[in-house]
């Protein structure tokens, strides 16, 4: 059964304040073995006129998927998340996340639309501070492919 | 910093080998939270229909972008970043693993001294991401 395109335009209430770590950001960093200094020396950030370390710019998937389940679960949607694979990813950044950055996620059904039987789901997550502010916002698009699949 | 003027149109950014074995995918499960068992078990990986076990589309996405974030100098110039996962990195049990190459090339320029890359980011010899693309703001 196609998935309920009378959910575009739900939003999910905000999530409570993912708090970023600085040794967050240095686990993160270094599984992608990257090691930019602004990821991991303070001085070194502030030296680029950061307040502290900043995260990686795909950093913000760590806390807007788990985010994102809240949609992904939802019984009403009847998402089959065993048959989704990611198909598109997009972030647009209105500051870098620092580390002590207190960030709240609002995940939003941007586009649902169906294409040779599978389902394309796509959420946009607004990610503000604690001033409001917006930080980051995403685009996911996952693909949920048709149940009955031949082959 | 790149400075803008240094960046014209065409400007290609070094070409970025990173070499991806099952020890870095656990690595980056554990770091993102995203422990889907196609990433790290090769019988349930097959059992889903792929040919091995694949890299999470989002550590792919990480690496292309330290392709721009280490030309950049400063990660905090990136204005926006998209990619679309065209096709798995197979990342097989062997001690070398596979490799992801990374290129790029400053495709636009717009106001504000920004500039959009175009990347092309291939692992054994066929293309992993589609429309990948940052935008970055250079000094």
């Amino acid at each position: 059964m196609p998935l309920d395109s009378s959910f575009v335009g739900r939003s999910y209430p905000p999530t409570p304040a993912y708090e970023v770590g600085r040794e967050k950001i240095r686990e993160f960093a270094a599984a992608l073995g990257d090691d930019n200094p602004a990821y991991r020396d303070q001085a070194a950030a502030r030296a680029l006129g950061h307040p502290d370390v900043i995260a990686p710019p795909t950093f913000a998937i760590a806390f807007t998927w788990p985010a994102s389940q809240q949609l992904v679960h939802d019984p009403e949607l009847g998402l089959d998340f065993g048959r989704a694979v990611h198909g598109d990813q997009k972030f647009a950044y209105h500051r870098p996340i620092h580390a002590g950055d207190r960030l709240r996620s609002t995940v939003i059904v941007e586009n649902i639309r169906a294409v040779a039987g599978n389902d394309m789901i796509t959420t946009r997550i607004e990610v503000t501070d604690e001033a409001g502010e917006p930080v980051v916002t995403t685009w996911s698009m996952l693909v949920v492919r048709a149940a009955e699949v031949s082959g | 910093m790149i400075a803008f003027d240094e960046a014209p149109v065409g400007t290609e950014l070094p070409t970025r080998t990173f070499r991806v074995t099952r020890t870095d995918l656990v690595r980056y499960a554990g770091a993102s939270g995203d422990f889907n068992v196609i990433h790290w078990n090769e019988r349930r990986a097959i059992s889903v229909g792929l040919p091995d076990v694949i890299a999470h589309g989002m550590y792919t996405m990480g690496l292309a972008g330290r392709a721009v974030t280490d030309w950049l100098g400063d990660p905090g110039a990136l204005v926006d970043f998209g990619v679309r996962f065209s096709r798995p990195v197979v990342v097989p049990d062997t001690d070398d693993g596979t490799e992801v190459q990374v290129g790029g090339v400053v495709k636009r320029a717009l106001d504000d001294r920004q500039v959009v890359i175009e990347l092309t980011v291939t692992s054994d010899g066929v293309k992993v991401l589609g429309q990948a693309r940052a935008t970055v703001r250079l000094s």
